[in-house]
């Protein structure tokens, strides 16, 4: 390992130690970033369905397409698009234009459908994956980018180390310590893996569920008097993390920060490879983007009215429900966006339609626009960023085209 | 894919690979690993003994003036204490940093085995303030010796005498015992017999382990360190296995004279022999092979080497790999390995991070460090530790560990780089399909490839 990743590490647990002891650092007060807005990222990692979440009810071929899937008790939008039974707590959001979404967006990649190519290329902002990828993300350069930006303006939430946020610029992150959930597909891969292997078959079934449940109270009993102080101290801020673990938890973070001068956050919700059973895998993950939107909205008060919220994943997913009640990779999909900053109650976006000539390879959803042409113009609106700034530094390549306006 | 020399090595014999160790050629290879110094101590060590008793009397002292009402020494103690809380950490520590170490994994792997083979379960303050000590300076510089001097250390330190009672063990009628009604404790005389040399099967009697619980009083310890302590001594000869041993004045040298002699034992050679084979090759191992490592044994007198290259030599230690698993000390070592984590990457985590990613996750995997079930050690069973509970624990790791080490790993990369040509299409296909990096790389190193050896 290199000496600067090691620093990096060892900064980023020192970090997250510190700020875990006390989670809300006195705050320092210097407002030098010349605009008032917010801008969230959330990366949605695993590759969110948006035909399911902001699903085209009103496309005539869509239940075709999805027998199982479309029978859902999706909440009408707009009279085309309805949106996903789990996220229902969202509704008052659109009613008060404070929720949108754009259809038919992706990054510039394409056919190769790995997931993890496809985050770096989206956190990346670039056009293609190889290279340098993997230096610097798109958010750290817009920040450069800003005059008066420092340090605590931008937060990362989680244990993650984004790659949206990495880059020369310096940046801060907070990580809870903490347990982490393997994804329903994860578990799914986990099984395939564990099947030619009796032993790890029998035990690998009950290991996901107590995987999950592993609490200290388990390991309490029997011990010497050093060992019982040791433990209770670990118990309680293993309760503690695993509260702040939740997307609410990182979510409620995040606010805190957004009141004071932080002016981006960026944290990711796993869980969206939803290839089989899709009508109950997709629930978590969409249950906890809501418990992370809801509380975003309820604990910035006045400053939801400046904060853009932006949900991207890495690429959509087939058109076609699979022989297993789910949906595979592929390609166009869509973008959530949120927050009082926002002009919302409406489904952005050129929708391509869903005849099977006009989907990307007969398969995918057509991705009639670069996502990052969206959040570059949200760049431009919030921040003031020129749009040669985004087509050169922070989205290279990108064609912003013309304004779609979603911001007030 | 035929399985490669270095592939075995690394996994029967070794920590597994890590992308900066160079890979084993040969058995002299592994073998050389035993001939040089003993790098892992000479980087990473507690104190020695004196200052590790210093240490825990300071503590001790002022923590009796405390208790009587003493409020002037309470910033005193604090710091006795973090002193001492921190030697226990260092050791755990220590004890992975060693064995993440490049170019030292059979010597490590040698070195835990020896570690279970001498079960010490840290007993009460001093205890615990002794067990890396016991480790580092008793049994590591003699399992690159002979047995017979490795017994002696062993059986002789501190760490030892508290755990199995021989400080509690009197003899009747020698002074101490007269004049208190003290006498007998045969708890490290048996074990002596049973686990540590003969083996229960061995062809030793009720009677020799009394004898040898007589033989054996006056090994004491106090304050200062191990000690010979005349008066609790049984006076008299003792007879064992047959030779008499001792007689007055009582002296450690009649203890040593037997242990040197029962080092040498055939069923001594049979029980280690096998107990190796067991640890390192397979449950149920060849009789040829056991047969064969007995032999050298028995020809060198107990020159540790000398069994080690032996089991080296046999054709069952190159048959394929999976017979055994992974403990989960060496599941956790291995995957840091992997993943390019380095010793000195780990160099001063808290004692709280200590607890949170190494002793915790121990006890979720159902290894919990420093309590073995007994002085008989880990099981060496695969059923023993893929439970579901086990497996639950060794997940939890991997993701969390992954989340904070792996991130710039590429698990499509990760794959041959912890595996090799061990991993099966199955695998690939499952770690490329996942949905996320950690996930991908929890997935090699959750998979029965790495996890089996």
């Amino acid at each position: 390992m290199d000496a600067s990743r090691r620093k990096f590490l060892a900064q980023s647990l020192a970090i997250g130690c510190s700020a875990a002891a006390s989670p809300f650092v006195t705050p320092v007060t210097f407002a030098s970033i010349p605009s008032d807005n917010r801008l969230v990222v959330i990366v949605l990692r695993g590759a969110m369905d948006g035909l399911d979440i902001c699903a085209p009810l009103g496309e005539p071929v869509f239940k075709q397409y999805r027998p199982g899937l479309s029978k859902r008790d999706f909440r009408d939008l707009d009279g085309f698009f309805a949106l996903n039974e789990n996220l229902a707590d969202l509704m008052p959001l659109w009613k008060a234009g404070e929720l949108g979404f754009v259809q038919a967006v992706s990054t510039p990649y394409r056919d190769k459908r790995s997931h993890f190519d496809g985050q770096d290329l989206l956190e990346a902002g670039l056009a293609e994956e190889g290279g340098n990828v993997r230096d610097s993300g798109w958010i750290n350069r817009m920040l450069s980018l800003i005059p008066g930006a420092e340090q605590d303006s931008a937060f990362s939430v989680g244990r993650e180390s984004m790659l949206i946020l990495r880059g020369d610029f310096p940046v801060t992150s907070w990580a809870p310590e903490s347990r982490v959930d393997m994804s329903p597909h994860g578990q799914m891969l986990l099984d395939a893996i564990y099947a030619k292997d009796p032993l790890f078959a029998q035990a690998g079934q009950t290991a996901l569920t107590l995987a999950a449940q592993l609490s200290m109270e388990q390991m309490q009993g029997d011990g010497d008097e050093e060992d019982a102080e040791m433990m209770a101290e670990m118990l309680k801020s293993m309760r503690s993390s695993q509260e702040a673990q939740q997307a609410s938890g990182l979510a409620a973070f995040a606010a805190e920060r957004l009141k004071e001068d932080t002016r981006f956050a960026t944290f990711s919700i796993g869980g969206w490879d939803t290839h089989l059973r899709q009508d109950r895998a997709i629930r978590n993950a969409s249950k906890e983007l809501q418990a992370a939107l809801l509380t975003l909205h309820q604990q910035l008060g006045p400053v939801w009215d400046k904060t853009c919220v932006l949900c991207m994943t890495e690429f959509g997913r087939t058109v076609r429900e699979n022989g297993s009640g789910g949906t595979d990779h592929g390609t166009g999909g869509a973008m959530i966006m949120a927050g009082g900053a926002i002009k919302g109650r409406k489904v952005y976006g050129d929708w391509p339609g869903l005849e099977e000539a006009a989907l990307y390879e007969r398969r995918d959803l057509m991705p009639t626009a670069d996502l990052r042409r969206y959040a570059g113009w949200a760049a431009h609106d919030l921040f003031g960023l020129s749009v040669g700034q985004i087509e050169n530094t922070v989205f290279p390549g990108v064609d912003m085209a013309t304004n779609p306006g979603f911001l007030r | 894919m035929e399985q490669s020399f270095a592939t075995k090595s690394a996994f029967r014999f070794g920590y597994g690979f890590s992308p900066t160790d160079r890979d084993i050629r040969d058995i002299d290879d592994l073998l050389a690993q035993l001939r040089g110094p003993d790098h892992g101590v000479a980087q990473f060590a507690g104190p020695m003994l004196e200052e590790r008793l210093a240490i825990q009397r300071d503590y001790q002292q002022l923590r009796n003036k405390m208790k009587k009402g003493d409020e002037t020494v309470k910033d005193a103690l604090k710091k006795a204490t973090r002193l001492r809380n921190r030697m226990r950490g260092d050791d755990t520590r220590h004890l992975f940093q060693r064995a993440m170490m490049d170019g030292q994994g059979f010597r490590e792997r040698i070195a835990f085995f020896w570690m279970d083979h001498f079960t010490v379960i840290p007993k009460g303050r001093a205890g615990n303030a002794l067990w890396g000590n016991y480790i580092e300076e008793a049994l590591r510089p003699h399992i690159t010796g002979s047995f017979g001097d490795l017994l002696v250390s062993a059986v002789t330190h501190p760490s030892m005498l508290i755990y199995l009672d021989q400080v509690r063990s009197t003899g009747p009628n020698s002074p101490v015992g007269k004049r208190k009604k003290q006498g007998l404790n045969e708890n490290l005389a048996r074990e002596v017999l049973e686990l540590h040399t003969m083996g229960v099967g061995g062809s030793y009697t009720q009677s020799d382990v009394r004898q040898l619980a007589e033989l054996l009083t006056g090994l004491d310890f106090d304050k200062d360190g191990a000690k010979f302590n005349k008066r609790k001594a049984e006076p008299g000869a003792e007879t064992v296995l047959g030779k008499t041993y001792g007689g007055d004045p009582a002296q450690r040298s009649h203890i040593e004279a037997f242990l040197r002699d029962v080092a040498r034992h055939p069923d001594t050679a049979r029980h280690i022999a096998r107990k190796l084979a067991v640890h390192f090759i397979s449950d149920t191992p060849e009789q040829s092979l056991t047969d064969h490592m007995e032999q050298a044994f028995l020809q060198t007198d107990g020159d540790l080497p000398s069994v080690y290259g032996a089991m080296l030599d046999h054709p069952s230690a190159w048959e394929p790999l999976g017979q055994k698993t992974k403990q989960p000390f060496d599941f956790m070592v291995s995957s840091y390995r992997a993943l390019g984590v380095t010793p000195q990457d780990y160099k001063k985590p808290s004692n709280g991070q200590v607890n949170k990613q190494l002793i915790l996750p121990m006890q979720f995997m159902g290894q919990p460090l420093r309590k073995a079930p007994g002085p008989n050690g880990w099981p060496e069973e695969a059923e023993a530790w893929i439970t579901p509970q086990g497996l639950a624990g060794r997940l939890q790791w991997a993701l969390s560990t992954t989340t904070q080490w792996g991130q710039d790993l590429d698990p499509r990369v990760f794959i041959d780089t912890a595996l090799r040509e061990l991993s099966g299409g199955t695998l690939k296909f499952a770690v490329s399909g996942a949905e996320r990096r950690v996930e991908g790389l929890t997935l090699v190193l959750a998979s029965p490839e790495f996890n089996r050896r």
